[in-house]
């Protein structure tokens, strides 16, 4: 029985990378720079659409810490976005004008990437609201990280997804380019995270925060999935089953200790709620194009009118990596 | 020129080039060993880039395969071009290319002359040795081990089964008592040249040819043939993790490192600019003799192995998500659960939150909602009151309000006609004090204004609820603090029960309180049960409750009858 089980795994992932090589024939050259790619470089993947105003804060923000390479799937941006990114020199751009739905939520594009030019690379594959927050982060850079994690024979790191939000309304304080979106969006939910193990996967399921306390009160069980694995020493036979929730072979999604120990892990801070969201949910509640029949964005637009705030008087503003930690959203590990 | 350095390199080749060339400047001979594996561009780029210094040699390269006799061999090679090109060489270092100089040249080369007779290298015997990762001490030296670790690890592991049920033991060669310590010496110009020129050299190497990891085994073995005096410590700080692979330090670790007084330290990033800038600078801060004392960094490191292999109790996340029975505890602090209490006495909780000075929740686990003190709709850490979910993973909800809570302590009641499903968690839990006033439950369907038929049905359902939950706090693998009172029982004597529950809370004591909770007037309660009774219905659980008892309570005539010391 589990060597069928294990098959089926086996098959799924074949699936996955048949359909990626499929889906990738949506993609469109913008920008290759790819030749400038050396073999110790630590990449970024991103797929985006009308992103522009997040993008120059988001390219320093990982630039700093160590990435050398960015690679973007564009979905038939309107704002520049392509235009923006096409101009950077350490960025090599696609654009698809496919469903974004139905290349799995933009997975089929970025799995087909990651084979191509991942291939014994260290991937952080994000979205453009996403900011990875590590274990001293702020005196050494990624690649301090991956070679470490290298040297543990660690290939894969896991990171909770945050969501960061402002106090009061949310579209009380605009969000301008360039600007840190954590300098507005600061609080977050340190305690409410409902954990548990997917058997099929070997991943955690983790779900909670303000969305959950909000939005999905009344059926927990639809409250979008916090569990991510966004840093990968990415092989060509790697390919992500569900967003970066889960990968496969599954032995990728075990980045917790079962045994009582801490292994390593990291924060994803989620920028989603500035004041480019209310636009965003509205668009994408006509586009019709996210997870689940957008439920998510059905359940943000409803709460959204009636109260906009997400800070209660529990949250916790932000300071440091050395904060999450104490709080027990991340851990150092054994990394000293 | 008392102590010469010979470097073994395999990555990271400008460090070692910086760091020989810190030595040579500063007059102490280098001899470096690459490893055969790295290519010649770069190790062409090495030799160009210290070809100005004469003190600078390089040795005959082997393959060095991590584990294995290669590495004894190539530390060999270079000792013994050290020793023949020179002569002035009084102690002999052996570092590595990822090593750091934390001192300045010449408070080591005072150090030395100092001690010119000792030999720093740590050795142990195989019986007192804690730290081998792999489990293989002794077997270190009477197993073969023909395959890699690395490798192949699956067939490493079963030729080791093998070898261990058939029984098979090497001979190990005479007046060699086995030792084992970190691969990092400093030996004298005496004791290395005698362990390199023995006559019996060849039967020794060949006997560690075969042995496991024989670079942390051969020097420390045939130093305690000849050394006279030797000083069991290495002198280059390095920490081996869980794992047995060296920590990696990093700009951040600076001070730390300055501190720990060390000589040289292991391994450095190789893209820590700012300790190699900073040490490779040091301007000469005049003879200071202090001892290596590496006590602090040692704490970091162990607190680092702490929590990879124990974790933090009671604390669930996204990298920790401990199996059943390997929490090293559920939740991460103690906790008291009531139950019956406020269905017993009247304003419980602001009575109990009084007494102890601090804030106890209402029924955490109410149908309805999580009653939480002040009853808010949030909760420390944005803990939702929301009864959906808290029932969608109620372990997690209760562990995480430990969890937020740190530093207080949480009190809530609990009642049968709560949600049920946490009473396990909480009986297996050794943090949990929990104490029961069975029946209790009765005393608000005694005073409800209700028609007798639903009561009857309700009092069946609490009672069968209850009874369940007694039976797990009953069981065998409970590891929680529990009480049981039937309500008879408690009644007799509730203030000296009462005392005693928060007796065992401990914690700081709390300014005696004048004020006692008030006790629900219970006169015609053994009639209600009666009727109960009557009814057919069987409430055993309330324990053997007579009218007198009831009598009695009135007759004590009521307001506030006895005192919480």
């Amino acid at each position: 029985m589990k060597a069928v089980r294990r098959y089926k795994l086996r098959l799924e992932r074949k699936r996955f990378l048949v359909r990626a090589w499929r889906k990738a024939r949506e993609l469109m050259l913008v920008a290759d720079r790819t030749d400038d790619i050396r073999p110790s470089d630590v990449l970024c993947f991103v797929t985006l659409r009308n992103e522009r105003i997040r993008l120059p804060f988001f390219l320093n923000y990982y630039r700093e810490r160590g990435v050398s390479h960015f690679i973007f799937v564009d979905n038939d941006s309107t704002d520049g976005t392509r235009e923006y990114l096409a101009a950077q020199g350490d960025c090599s751009v696609w654009m698809s004008q496919g469903s974004y739905k139905r290349s799995r939520f933009g997975m089929d594009w970025i799995n087909a990437l990651l084979r191509q030019f991942g291939h014994g690379h260290w991937c952080i594959i994000v979205d453009p609201d996403e900011f990875l927050v590590y274990p001293f982060c702020d005196t050494r850079p990624i690649p301090a990280l991956t070679d470490w994690l290298a040297a543990s024979s660690i290939k894969s790191f896991g990171a909770m997804l945050l969501d960061m939000y402002p106090k009061g309304p949310i579209t009380s304080q605009p969000y301008s380019e360039g600007q840190n979106p954590f300098d507005i969006a600061c609080w977050f939910d340190s305690g409410n995270y409902i954990i548990d193990r997917n058997w099929d996967y070997g991943n955690l399921w983790i779900q909670g925060g303000p969305r959950a306390r909000l939005f999905f009160d009344k059926n927990p069980e639809r409250a979008p999935a916090l569990n991510k694995i966004p840093l990968v020493k990415w092989d060509k036979s790697f390919s992500f089953a569900s967003s970066t929730h889960m990968l496969l072979p599954r032995g990728l999604n075990l980045v917790f200790d079962e045994w009582g120990g801490e292994k390593a892990s990291g924060v994803l801070m989620h920028a989603k709620f500035l004041d480019t969201f209310t636009t965003k949910a509205r668009e994408e509640l006509q586009r019709k194009q996210h997870y689940a029949n957008s439920h998510e964005y059905k359940a943000y637009h409803s709460g959204l009118n009636e109260d906009p705030n997400l800070w209660c008087k529990w949250s916790e503003r932000y300071i440091n990596w050395r904060q999450l930690e104490i709080l027990g959203l991340m851990s150092k590990g054994n990394w000293a | 020129m008392s102590v010469g350095f010979v470097m073994m390199c395999h990555t990271a080749l400008d460090r070692a080039a910086q760091v020989a060339r810190h030595w040579a400047e500063r007059d102490c001979p280098v001899v470096i060993h690459v490893d055969k594996r790295v290519p010649k561009p770069s190790f062409d780029g090495l030799r160009e880039a210290v070809k100005d210094l004469h003190n600078i040699r390089f040795s005959g390269r082997h393959k060095c395969e991590w584990g294995t006799w290669s590495l004894v061999r190539a530390s060999q090679t270079g000792a013994e071009v050290m020793l023949a090109e020179f002569p002035e060489v009084r102690h002999v270092f052996l570092a590595s290319g990822s090593c750091l100089p934390l001192r300045p040249v010449e408070e080591l080369r005072a150090y030395l002359a100092a001690r010119p007779r000792t030999d720093f290298i740590e050795s142990v015997t195989t019986e007192d040795v804690e730290w081998t990762v792999d489990g293989l001490h002794s077997e270190r030296f009477q197993l073969r081990f023909p395959f890699s670790w690395k490798r192949h690890r699956w067939l490493f592991d079963r030729y080791v089964e093998l070898q261990r049920n058939v029984g098979f033991k090497r001979k190990i060669p005479d007046k060699l008592v086995p030792h084992l310590g970190s691969q990092w010496w400093c030996l004298t110009r005496q004791t290395l040249s005698a362990i390199l020129q023995d006559p019996s050299r060849k039967t020794y190497d060949k006997f560690f040819q075969r042995v496991w990891i024989p670079d942390e085994s051969y020097y420390q073995t045939l130093v305690r043939k000849y050394s006279t005096r030797i000083e069991s410590r290495s002198l280059t700080l390095s920490k081996f993790d869980f794992q047995g692979k060296p920590h990696v330090f990093y700009d951040d670790h600076l001070h730390l490192l300055r501190r720990s007084d060390c000589f040289v330290a292991r391994k450095i990033w190789a893209k820590a600019d700012r300790l190699y800038d900073t040490f490779l600078n040091e301007q000469d801060r005049g003879t200071v003799m202090s001892e290596p004392a590496p006590g602090k960094i040692d704490r970091v490191f162990a607190k680092a192995l702490e929590r990879r292999t124990r974790g933090r109790a009671g604390m669930y996340m996204h990298s920790r998500f401990p199996n059943p029975d390997w929490e090293n505890g559920k939740s991460c602090a103690p906790y008291s659960v009531f139950q019956g209490f406020n269905d017993l006495f009247e304003n419980f909780e602001p009575w109990l939150s009084r007494r102890l000075g601090t804030r106890v929740h209402g029924n955490l686990f109410d149908p309805l909602r999580a009653r939480f003190a002040g009853d808010g709709d949030v909760y420390s850490g944005c803990l939702s009151a929301s009864a959906e979910l808290r029932d969608y993973n109620p372990e997690r909800f209760l562990t995480s309000l430990i969890w937020n809570t740190r530093g207080e302590r949480q009190v809530f009641q609990f009642s049968p006609r709560d949600i049920q499903r946490i009473a396990w968690f909480m009986a297996s839990d050794g943090n949990a004090q929990i104490s029961v006033i069975t029946g209790a439950w009765a005393v608000p369907l005694f005073t409800a204004n209700k028609d007798f038929q639903s009561i009857r049905k309700q009092a069946a359902h609490l009672q069968k609820q209850e009874v369940d939950f007694v039976d797990v706090l009953r069981r065998v693998q409970t590891r929680a603090d529990v009480r049981i009172w039937s309500l008879a029982e408690f009644v007799e004597e509730p203030m000296e029960h009462l005392q005693s529950i928060l007796d065992a809370m401990g914690g700081p004591s709390v300014a005696r309180l004048t004020e006692a909770p008030r006790l629900v007037d219970l006169t015609g309660f053994g009639q209600f049960l009666q009727n109960l009774k009557n009814q057919g219905m069987n409430p055993h659980v309330m324990g053997d409750f007579p009218v007198e008892i009831v009598e009695m309570q009135a007759k004590s005539g009521g307001a506030r009858p006895y005192l919480v010391r």
